[in-house]
């Protein structure tokens, strides 16, 4: 039961994992993006169509190659998502538009074309490809508890957990994150610097809304096992706060996923009337709540937001 | 080697100054575009059957017969978050809880209609209904205040988590109230305008007038809206000339949460059949903040945003539905979607000059150093 | 060493909207010498280099680099170029240590996809011919070798954009190498908010050389330095030199140009007015170029009538945000009917003395005893309630005009009101009120009139998106009890004082952001003497300004020190504060060291009293 309840809260932290991973990178190179819910939103619909795309190709849905599935919804995904997050360059960036505005705009277009397209998609078949993503190596489960909790899941829970690690190395160890944290700190630094701030932030941007679509693609495919529902722009609410949770650091991301997942799932293992589960539901918002209250009340120089978050930056501002 | 490299393509400056008429001029070839996007984008997706059809199903959808009067009501219900955010705005405190605040006043309103219903006389009943929905609205408003102002807490944040443990307050309450598994307490029985007063829709549209008016007075002319004026422009220089930045804080947030206390009441009362359901606000709250944004926090400005936004709601879905294109309020999403992202986008011209450099003699230019 | 040409300018013209910052200039900077742009405060000689070192594009005009015409687009383009500026405002990143600072954008290793391909491509066509028919195996072996390169090819890429920014050793000791050479003494492990200033300057030549600039350029580097500092600096000037380095120095010091530059390049108003060498010239010389006409400041200064003590401030303690002491222990009085000069090297607690008094500042201990020139003057219900005089009259703070004192017991309200308003109820000493731990708003509504002309004039003084009558209204919106806001009097002040000090504008509705610095100030200053205040204090009020605003604002403070004002003037110009203010206090490092009477007092003894105390440190240190 516990093992079960521990398993469930690994794999649904994925889905804030990817969220909060890709929404980092972003906010990294200085910009809050608020259209993360929507993007997420648009990263669920892409892997459909690309899923939905594939399945079409193949005779009998039931022969599904494993791999395939996976490339192809990834690739997707990380295409609509990433096109979620070039519109937010481009409002942010180039155009120089209000942050908070795009992005809530972003949310509002990403959840409505979604809402509005996935009906379009045909979804025959996705069970077959969902269980491509939720597939393990057999060979490693052993039936103990070791495996349970860290041999079971599905590949994108390794790719996200992975690509937090690689995300929150290559920002302090590397020089591109060297460059990334700079521009967010200080786009007029950087740019003096010689970095290409428009460049990176337009990276930043765009790879950060593609990571953070993986997660709508793994809460369809992964946890839903293929079926849709439309409550994926509140869990993209949710990873925008684990930035903060997570003091912009990926690595403590994956910890602190974990827990949301655990506050997110708890109460359906809890022997309760479902009455009380939606109070227990408002547990992870509250508990974000008290990390920012005590973060602003420590106010160390460290767990700070980068210092140009939510600022445009033009050169030639007097 | 750098004898290649010609002269920046696209110059970007500042604009000094723009003529209020070319400001709105181009906010408007903005509009128009969106409309000309959205027609595409029905154009494309019957097949290339209707263009100008859409534009007609969208008038209709939104003023033929009975529909202007729910066009009204959704235009009050928008109107009036809008206006509840915009104190906030000014004051540069990006309050994005107004959809948790004016679910918090109907949850208010649906409380007292739920205890007191039947016990009280009608009249006195939303009254006090009134008052429980401003009070409710003002302390969700007035919580992420109290800390932004006391150690700086991040109010953006704040808001929004403000806002889901309002949908699962109002969840909790509901399974409480239907013990029965349904999740739903159905229609109210009491606590409706319309009952009192004979009239469906129109006290909202009076009300959210009149309060349009007082938040543009108060905005304006009070000494109450400049103060917030001031904090949002600069703390500074509100400190410099002994502003008590923390009070203002305080109290816009008040009354920001108190409006959409007013609202929440709104949706209950206001509503021929009042109930409760945590999709009662509907995203108002999010929607009014780009309203209020593109109007340039000017309430005289957002009665004509809110409209035009209202319209391309109502119409949509109503083109959706005719021409049979999928779920037809999900469609109404994505045209406003397309709205917002281009009205956003036309800020741009509107602030910054661009200059494209490549005149004539200067491609002659660049095509002798390229010959090199 | 021959001094070639590094750069060369020709008509360049920069414009800000409707401001021309830079018109036609024609420059020239060559190597192994120091050139000194000279030139007042909004001449354009940051706004010139910020050309050559990619931060702005000129409008018009062509750069030439080595003789080549060049575009610089970018600070990326300017450091290809090996051109390196060190801005006044530092461009250190707080959050990082300084050798992050200094390796931040570095150059990539060069490495191209299509090139590595193209090589491996003529490699394999080596192979295909050197191999004979019968050897297929090798042939399929180099065609594999060839595929298996190409796939590697962007990995490797990858590889190296992500290189691992080893700090440690090989690139620290690059970084101590050049920080030897030139003598720096610094922890490149530090974190920058950790450092002083004279430590993140260090910082910022260091970075500037280790991307191997070889023309430099420093915006008014010595601006915040210690005289002992500045002579490190143009050690390592004279050593960058030496190197064959172009050095160009922006400042506006006469006595730093003489001493460190080989040639000096004069702007005035954004034009290039002449080039000449040092050695032929002198301060006279330049100065006059510099201003375009013979400073004779000819301030008109009275002596003061009477001065009184208006303010006295005893053992004042004021921390500033990172906790130090800005202000220690500190002691003076302003007088009414002068004007206190206050010189020192900014930063050296200027802005937290005046923010202290002005109660914007927690002030750590210390008193502010403020005396109301209050004697024989009537009492207003204006900023007393009639409990209030009526307490105070108990106290026996009030005297009728023939001299007896006044009792109120047993007078009824309308009778005490009627007497007020009669103005018969009159002060019989001045009122001595303590200023410490007073909110500005307290302070007005003790009825103190404390005007105050920050340094920082649209951060703090005015609200640059709002009109010239909104901006009036900052100080007395409050006044009257009703909720809304008062526009009338605002406006007919504001058109008061656009037309009394002849503030260019539009209209009085106009964004004060829109109007050039010496506009800004004079609607600042006009607002702050509107009120009559009896504490005038205005932090660096010519700053930027030219040289007609600049003698608007003298007269207007000299205007109200005849009016019995306390007048606190915080400058930077040696000259303007012999010249303007009777009394001059010396700051430095928080402490007064020095009070000097204007009319007597030495320049180069107010220079020697703004280091005093470091060269104490100084000493105490070679002593240990």
């Amino acid at each position: 039961m516990f093992l079960t309840f521990i398993h469930n809260a690994i794999r649904f932290s994925t889905v804030f994992l990817f969220g909060s991973t890709g929404e980092t990178i972003t906010e990294k190179s200085g910009h809050l993006n608020l259209g993360i819910p929507g993007i997420m939103c648009l990263g669920a619909l892409g892997g459909c169509v690309g899923e939905s795309v594939y399945l079409k190709t193949l005779a009998d849905v039931t022969q599904v190659n494993g791999f395939a599935a996976v490339i192809i919804g990834i690739i997707f995904s990380m295409l609509f998502a990433g096109f979620g997050g070039l519109l937010y360059g481009f409002l942010t960036i180039t155009l120089r538009c209000n942050q908070n505005v795009s992005g809530l705009a972003i949310t509002t277009f990403g959840t409505g074309v979604t809402n509005f397209f996935i009906s379009m998609v045909d979804k025959t078949g996705f069970i077959y490809a969902s269980n491509a993503f939720t597939a393990y190596a057999d060979g490693l489960n052993m039936n103990n508890w070791f495996s349970d909790l860290f041999l079971t899941y599905g590949c994108l829970v390794y790719i996200a957990i992975a690509l937090s690690l690689v995300v929150s190395i290559v920002l302090k160890k590397t020089r591109v994150g060297l460059s990334l944290r700079a521009v967010g700190e200080s786009p007029a630094t950087a740019d003096a610097a010689g970095i290409n701030v428009e460049k990176y932030k337009y990276c930043a941007c765009v790879l950060g809304a593609a990571i953070a679509g993986l997660g709508g693609l793994f809460y369809i495919m992964d946890y839903l096992n293929g079926s849709w529902e439309y409550s994926i722009d509140a869990m993209g609410w949710l990873a925008i706060a684990l930035v903060i949770f997570s003091l912009w650091r990926p690595n403590w991301g994956i910890l602190g996923s974990i827990l949301f997942g655990a506050l997110y799932i708890a109460p359906n293992y809890l022997n309760i009337s479902f009455t009380y589960k939606e109070l227990l539901k408002i547990i992870p918002f509250v508990v974000t709540i008290i990390i920012l209250i005590i973060t602003s009340i420590v106010n160390k120089k460290e767990s700070q937001p980068p210092a140009a978050l939510g600022t445009s930056y033009f050169r030639e501002e007097r | 080697m750098h004898t290649k490299k010609r002269e920046p393509f696209i110059h970007i400056m500042k604009r000094a100054d723009m003529p209020a008429w070319k400001m709105w001029l181009i906010r408007a070839v903005a509009v128009l575009i969106a409309f000309l996007v959205s027609g595409l984008v029905c154009l494309i997706l019957t097949k290339g059957q209707h263009f100008g059809g859409f534009y007609s199903e969208m008038i209709k959808g939104a003023f033929h017969g009975t529909r202007i009067y729910s066009l009204l009501q959704s235009w009050a219900m928008l109107l009036c978050v809008s206006l509840a955010v915009t104190p906030a705005f000014k004051m540069k405190f990006w309050n994005i809880g107004a959809e948790g605040q004016t679910l918090m006043g109907a949850f208010a309103s649906a409380i007292v209609i739920w205890y007191l219903g039947g016990k009280v006389a009608g009249s006195l009943l939303i009254i006090i209904m009134l008052l429980v929905s401003l009070v409710f609205g003002a302390i969700w408003g007035v919580i992420p205040a109290l800390l932004k102002a006391k150690w700086n807490t991040n109010e953006t944040l704040f808001t929004l988590m403000m806002n889901y443990i309002a949908t699962h307050l109002v969840l909790f309450t509901i399974n409480q109230w239907a013990p029965d598994g349904s999740s739903k307490i159905g229609i109210l029985k009491y606590g409706s305008f319309s009952s009192i007063l004979g009239q469906k829709y129109i006290i909202n549209v009076v009300i959210v007038t009149v309060l349009t008016a007082i938040v543009f007075v108060y905005l304006r002319f009070s000494k109450h809206g400049y103060e917030l004026d001031v904090v949002g422009e600069s703390v500074n220089t509100a400190k410099y000339v002994g502003i008590n930045v923390k009070k203002v804080i305080i109290r816009t947030m008040i009354l920001s949460g108190a409006i959409c206390g007013i609202a929440g009441f709104l949706l209950v009362g206001g509503s021929p059949t009042p109930t409760l359901n945590a999709d009662l606000v509907g995203g108002r709250g999010f929607t009014a903040i780009l309203v209020s944004w593109l109007s340039q926090f000017n309430p005289i400005i957002m009665i004509f945003v809110t409209f035009l936004v209202v319209f391309m709601q109502r119409g949509s879905s109503q083109a959706a539905s005719t021409f049979n294109i999928g779920d037809s309020e999900a469609f109404n999403g994505v045209i406003v979607g397309i709205f917002f992202l281009l009205v956003i986008a036309s800020e741009f011209f509107v602030r910054y000059k661009v200059v494209i450099k490549l005149k004539k003699d200067k491609i002659k230019a660049v095509r002798e150093g390229g010959a090199k | 060493m021959e001094k070639s040409v590094a750069i060369e300018l020709k008509g360049i013209t920069k414009r800000f909207g409707e401001v021309t910052a830079n018109k036609d200039v024609n420059l020239d900077i060559k190597r192994g010498e120091v050139l000194s742009i000279l030139g007042e405060n909004g001449s354009g000689k940051t706004t010139l280099m910020n050309m050559i070192s990619g931060i702005y594009y000129p409008d018009e005009g062509k750069i030439y680099a080595n003789g080549q015409e060049v575009v610089i687009r970018s600070p990326k383009d300017a450091f290809d170029l090996k051109i390196g500026m060190i801005h006044q405002h530092f461009k250190l990143i707080d959050l990082f240590t300084a050798a992050d600072n200094i390796l931040l954008g570095e150059k990539m290793p060069t490495f191209s996809i299509k090139e590595e391909a193209k090589k491996a491509e003529i490699n394999l066509e080596s192979v295909m011919i050197t191999a004979d028919g019968d050897s297929k195996k090798k042939y399929d072996k180099a065609f594999a070798g060839y595929y298996r390169k190409l796939i590697s090819l962007p990995f490797v890429k990858l590889g190296k954009i992500i290189k691992f920014n080893h700090l440690a050793r090989k690139r620290a000791e690059n970084l101590q190498k050049i920080a030897d050479k030139y003598g720096f003494e610094i922890d490149l492990k530090k974190k920058i908010y950790d450092m002083s200033v004279s430590e993140k300057q260090t910082v910022e030549i260091i970075k500037v050389l280790y991307k191997g600039a070889d023309i430099l350029i420093l915006d008014e580097p010595t601006a915040v330095l210690t005289p002992q500092e500045i002579r490190k600096l143009f050690d390592v000037l004279r050593k960058m030199r030496e190197d064959g380095k172009a050095v160009v120095i922006i400042t506006h010091k006469l006595n730093e140009v003489m001493e460190i530059s080989d040639r000096v390049a004069v702007l005035r108003k954004g034009e290039h007015i002449a080039t000449v060498n040092t050695a032929e010239t002198n301060e006279q010389e330049l100065t006059d170029m510099m201003v375009g006409k013979k400073v004779e400041l000819n301030i008109d200064r009275k002596t003061p009538v009477d001065p009184k003590p208006r303010l006295i401030i005893e053992h004042m303690t004021v921390r500033n945000k990172e906790g130090q002491k800005a202000i220690d222990d500190v002691s003076f009085t302003i007088n009414g009917g002068e004007i206190l000069g206050i010189a020192g090297i900014s930063g050296n607690g200027q802005k937290e003395l005046l923010e202290g008094i002005a109660g914007l500042q927690k002030v750590e201990s210390g008193d502010i005893i403020f005396h109301n020139p209050k004697k024989n003057k009537p009492v207003t219900f204006f900023h007393k309630d009639l409990k209030k005089i009526k307490k105070m009259a108990e106290e026996g703070f009030f005297h009728y005009p023939d001299g007896s004192k006044v009792d109120l017991k047993g007078k009824k309200k309308k009778e005490i009101v009627k007497l007020v308003n009669d103005e018969q109820i009159l002060f019989y000493e001045d009122e001595v009120i303590n200023l410490r731990h007073k909110t500005p708003r307290q302070i007005q509504e003790l009825g103190i009139k404390l005007s105050f002309v920050p340094e920082d004039r649209l951060n703090m003084g005015l609200v640059g998106n709002m009109s010239i009558v909104d901006n009036m209204m900052l100080r007395s919106y409050r006044k009257g009890k009703s909720i809304f806001v008062n526009r009338k009097r605002p406006k007919n002040l504001a058109d008061h004082i656009i037309d009394e000090l002849e503030v260019v504008t539009p209209s009085d509705q106009t964004p004060v952001r829109r109007l050039s610095g010496g506009n800004v100030q004079k609607v600042l200053v006009g607002r702050e003497i509107s009120s009559s205040p009896k504490v005038l204090m205005a932090a660096y009020p010519v700053r930027g300004l030219d040289i007609n605003s600049s003698y608007l604002i003298y007269n207007l403070l000299n205007q109200q020190k005849e009016k019995n004002v306390a007048v606190v003037y915080v400058g930077e110009d040696l000259d303007v504060l012999l010249e303007l203010c009777d009394r001059i206090l010396v700051l430095c490092g928080g402490k007064i060291s020095g009070i000097v009477d204007g009319r007597t007092a030495k320049k180069d003894e107010i220079g020697l009293l703004m280091t005093k105390l470091s060269n104490e440190e100084d000493e105490t240190e070679v002593n240990a």
